[in-house]
């Protein structure tokens, strides 16, 4: 479904990626763990198409498509969802009137008519009870004022609404309590299906304890260093990442 | 557009080798101001000699005026002389079809999807006598006679009504208030009158839309609303449509009176030429509003949503003479390209217990200027006075302006004034988040700009405010990226 060939990136004249290689098939875990500034957000970015990152070389396909050649809405349209570790707050944009706007621009893009209302309301009942999301949270403005727990909900919710084929899950974890991170990740594991790929982003084995990964990736200095299973996680966990650093030969260029 | 100017150019010129004095017939005046095109377009119009009078103190008042300099912007070199003050009304160009109007203001009309005939009214092609709103207009003149409702041109007014007319003519705006009110009362061209008679509620929103007789009434605009005792009425002033329009500046004047618990709504959606890119062209939208609740528990609200113009001048005003009267004051104004626009209100709190509020959006994008401007007085006969002021900026882009500059003068103790004002900027960030979501920049920027201003848009009527968010969309569209 998505395949990275030797992607290198850079934002504002700094190499941040330098030679991603990785495929994802359908209805795969990924995970990426990585220490801080090893490029981790930065691949997420890219793959978004944040426009102060710069592909230097490289290639992404996503469903047969060049996935670099798509304006940012294009890529979500095609199935590409990014959760951000900083959700953006938009006063005065109701997150149900946002919601459904994106919602009926990806159906348009398909080819599909607008939801009417109340098959709109019919679906974001459904979804906000599968991700444990609070229906209050439904009217008022998009991610202002809430707390960065209902921040994340949100994102999960959204994830679950618009029904992508690839989810990025950006650090999600990051600032959640123990209560918030088993709700998301119930939310995350609920919406795993056969059809849909997840990359998870993430420093901490924790989150991988609820959602379990296929495979677990190590990002380092802009590169996958290692690639294992989830016990990679657990190793990691135990060890830190220095002696991956080292078996590497790595540690000079820190 | 620029094609149908020449055309009215040219007549202009033509019918002028004619010369006015000679031929009562003609239609356009020459060029200039004085006593002589004065007592003609009150002959024309057929006037008594108090409002001959009346024209001719505005004359005077207006002569020894100067153009004010306080403004945040630089005053355009105006030539008054260079003006004609006179056109027969009605006659306009007429085009054979829209093939012949601007593709670009066609463009826009199926933007916002204003009906075909609609369109030919709005661009001057000939319209079918089979124009709905003809017939509309009718029925809707015969329930309103039913009621009592006065609802015509100022010039019909002068005829039918001189006593209400000459009651309250000039007496919230006076011929000497500022320049262009002076000029505005001594060659005025006509405008619209409305009288609410005393306990009725007028029953549909009146609009110069409905009023076909009194369209293109012209550049020195008049309107009167009389609301009386326990009477409502909801005004709705201008269209959403681009108006094809070749008078340069506009200097209108608008009187409101709301006597005992009176209320009065006054909807403005101005969509008016703003000029090219480059700032070259465009209306002066330079207007004098005011509205006076004179009576006990009478209220008046101004909602304005000020799209068009190269510059937007004007602060519509409350005088809250009544005890316990309110004053209200709805606006968003968006500049973009190299538009201006400073604009807001003054707030006079004269009887006991008058309450206010002022709630001003303004969204600068482009090289666009935006100031808002507004004074809030207190009497000192206003006991327990409350004003309640929000005055918000938003900016796209980095190279737009946004002042603010609000005046408070309070000369009572048990006043309560409240200000509260914010400055956002359309963050790269937020457009990012909904790109992200399948949402275009072009819409990302009016779901934004549109959650910003609805507090405002939720005071128009139903209809106006679809139209009026649709109209936002299209103004800001390639303001972003």
């Amino acid at each position: 479904m998505l395949t990275i060939k030797n992607l290198h990136a850079e934002v504002e004249g700094k190499k941040i990626l330098k030679g991603i290689n990785l495929e994802i098939n359908k209805g795969e875990m990924h995970a990426i763990m990585g220490p801080n500034g090893s490029g981790k957000s930065s691949l997420a970015s890219v793959l978004a198409g944040r426009d102060n990152y710069t592909v230097t070389e490289g290639e992404v396909w996503f469903n047969g498509k060049n996935l670099l050649d798509m304006a940012p809405e294009e890529r979500a349209r095609e199935g590409v969802f990014l959760a951000f570790q900083y959700p953006v707050e938009i006063p005065g944009v109701s997150n149900l009137n946002f919601l459904k706007t994106a919602l009926n621009e990806i159906r348009a893009y398909k080819g599909l008519p607008a939801l009417e209302a109340r098959e709109f309301l019919k679906l974001t009942k459904e979804k906000q009870q599968l991700v444990d999301f609070h229906s209050n949270l439904m009217n008022r403005s998009l991610n202002e004022g809430f707390s960065g727990g209902e921040k994340k909900r949100n994102e999960i919710f959204q994830l679950a609404m618009l029904n992508p084929q690839l989810a990025i899950l950006d650090e999600t974890d990051s600032g959640l309590d123990i209560d918030a991170l088993r709700i998301v990740s119930n939310g995350v594991n609920k919406l795993r299906d056969a059809e849909k790929s997840f990359v998870v982003i993430t420093h901490y084995q924790r989150l991988l304890e609820y959602i379990i990964p296929d495979f677990v990736h190590v990002l380092y200095n802009g590169r996958i260093i290692k690639t294992g299973t989830k016990e990679l996680a657990l190793e990691l966990e135990e060890r830190g990442y220095d002696w991956l650093k080292e078996e590497l030969h790595l540690k000079e260029s820190v | 557009m620029i094609n149908s100017n020449e055309i009215i150019d040219d007549i202009a010129n033509k019918e002028y080798e004619f010369g006015f004095s000679t031929d009562i017939e003609m239609d356009i005046a020459p060029p200039g101001l004085n006593e002589d095109i004065i007592r003609f377009i009150s002959a024309k119009k057929n006037e008594p000699e108090w409002l001959l009078e009346w024209r001719l103190k505005g004359f005077a008042a207006f002569k020894k005026m100067e153009f004010p300099k306080w403004q945040h912007f630089e005053m355009p070199k105006l030539d008054l002389q260079a003006l004609s003050y006179y056109a027969a009304p009605k006659k306009k160009i007429q085009l054979n079809s829209l093939d012949e109007v601007d593709p670009e203001l066609l463009a826009t009309f199926a933007k916002l999807g204003i009906p075909l005939n609609e369109q030919k009214a709005l661009t001057g092609v000939a319209v079918d006598a089979v124009f709905d709103s003809v017939s509309v207009a009718t029925t809707f003149k015969g329930k309103l006679k039913e009621m009592g409702v006065i609802f015509c041109s100022f010039g019909e007014a002068v005829q039918e009504h001189p006593d209400l007319v000459k009651k309250y003519l000039g007496s919230v705006v006076p011929h000497t208030d500022n320049i262009f009110a002076a000029l505005n009362a001594a060659v005025f061209s006509d405008g619209s009158f409305v009288y609410i008679p005393k306990g009725v509620r007028c029953p549909m929103e009146l609009s110069t839309y409905f009023r076909i007789n009194a369209q293109n009434t012209g550049q020195f605009e008049r309107t009167l609303i009389i609301a009386d005792d326990n009477s409502y009425v909801s005004y709705l002033e201008g269209c959403t449509a681009p108006m094809r329009d070749e008078n340069q500046l506009h200097a209108a004047v608008v009187e409101l009176i709301a006597l005992e618990q009176a209320e009065i709504k006054y909807s403005t959606v101005q969509n008016w030429y703003p000029g090219d890119k480059d700032g070259k062209g465009g209306i002066y939208n330079f207007v004098t509003k005011r509205g006076i609740c004179k009576g006990a528990a009478s209220k008046i609200s101004w909602t304005q949503v000020e799209t068009g113009s190269a510059i937007t001048w004007k602060y519509p005003s409350v005088i809250l003479q009544g005890d316990h009267s309110e004053g209200e004051f709805y606006s968003v104004a968006v500049v973009r390209n190299k538009q201006i626009a400073d604009t807001g209100t003054k707030i006079h709190h004269i009887g006991k217990g008058t309450k206010s509020r002022i709630i001003s959006k303004g969204i600068s994008a482009g090289r666009g200027d935006n100031s808002y401007r507004g004074l809030v007085s207190v009497g000192p006969r206003a006991d327990n006075a409350r004003n309640f002021t929000q005055c918000d900026s938003l900016l796209i882009g980095n190279q737009c302006g946004s002042h603010t500059f609000p005046y408070i003068e309070s000369r009572n103790k048990t006043a309560m004034i409240e200000h509260e004002a914010t400055t956002s900027k359309i963050g790269e960030d937020q457009i990012f988040y909904l790109n992200q979501r399948g949402i275009d920049s072009e819409k990302a920027v009016a779901l934004i700009v549109n959650g910003y201003v609805k507090e405002v848009l939720n005071q128009l009527p139903m209809e106006f405010a679809v139209e009026a968010q649709k109209l936002l969309s299209i103004t800001l569209e390639g303001s972003v990226g």
